[in-house]
């Protein structure tokens, strides 16, 4: 998966600021109930897991079934106390894991 | 017995056995998420379309009134679609410093049903709400 994922979150904060995060990762999310047109089931192939850490700790994060929607979408919260970065990660049932980071400004 | 999962049981009426599989699975998912314990009705809202025209893809919110202090969070957030051919939606997880017990998604629904979710917090307590969404054409292909 060489998508890039897409991240909407504010570059700065005033500290102790609860912020809104918004992620979301181009992915097809095949949910291996579908059916190819010989009839034969498709593989199932998601993203079974999303995190989200701050400076290493952790935040939010989510184990998906196959019932979440194509290019998984996130929105959370965090608590901002002081200037850091975000990691975020997206777990292929490939084992393949995308990363993204975003560096937040808290005074 | 549940009450989430005693909602869930009643709905049953007059559906498929498939339809009452998938209720099963999702009333034994709750089972396992709260160890058997009760969950109290309440603290948990649940926003989704009353109506969902295309179940490939509707928005799910889900949230819980909890301080979210270092004593006192919600920790993880259960949600199940007991109509889906596979009842398990998503299992969110929280720290302290999610400042929020709140989590916003798009989900698929293969056909009118509940959506149940279940929340735990720090002290082990357990809440948990419904919502009956009515789809027009399921997400789930074929």
């Amino acid at each position: 998966m060489a998508e890039k994922p897409r991240l909407k979150l504010p570059k700065e904060a005033k500290k102790g600021e609860v912020i809104e995060i918004k992620t979301l990762l181009p992915h097809i999310m095949e949910s291996g109930q579908r059916k190819d047109k010989d009839g034969k089931p498709i593989p199932r192939k998601i993203i079974n897991k999303f995190a989200c850490e701050f400076n290493g700790k952790p935040v939010f994060a989510a184990n998906l079934d196959p019932a979440i929607a194509a290019n998984p979408y996130m929105q959370f919260h965090a608590k901002v106390e002081e200037s850091g970065t975000f990691k975020f990660s997206w777990t292929d049932d490939d084992g393949t894991v995308t990363t993204a980071e975003e560096t937040i400004t808290v005074t | 017995m549940l009450l989430g999962a005693g909602g869930a049981a009643m709905t049953l009426v007059g559906r498929s056995d498939q339809a009452s599989a998938a209720a099963k699975e999702a009333a034994d998912q709750i089972a396992k998420f709260t160890g058997g314990k009760t969950a109290e009705q309440g603290k948990v809202s649940i926003e989704l379309p009353e109506i969902a025209e295309n179940g490939n893809t509707v928005p799910l919110s889900v949230s819980v009134d909890a301080p979210m202090t270092a004593d006192n969070f919600v920790s993880d957030i259960l949600v199940v679609a007991d109509g889906n051919p596979n009842p398990g939606v998503a299992t969110f997880q929280f720290s302290p410093l999610a400042g929020k017990a709140e989590a916003s998604t798009r989900i698929r629904l293969a056909t009118t049903q509940n959506i149940i979710v279940v929340a735990k917090t720090s002290k082990g307590e357990f809440f948990t709400g419904q919502k009956l969404v009515k789809v027009t054409i399921g997400g789930c292909g074929g």
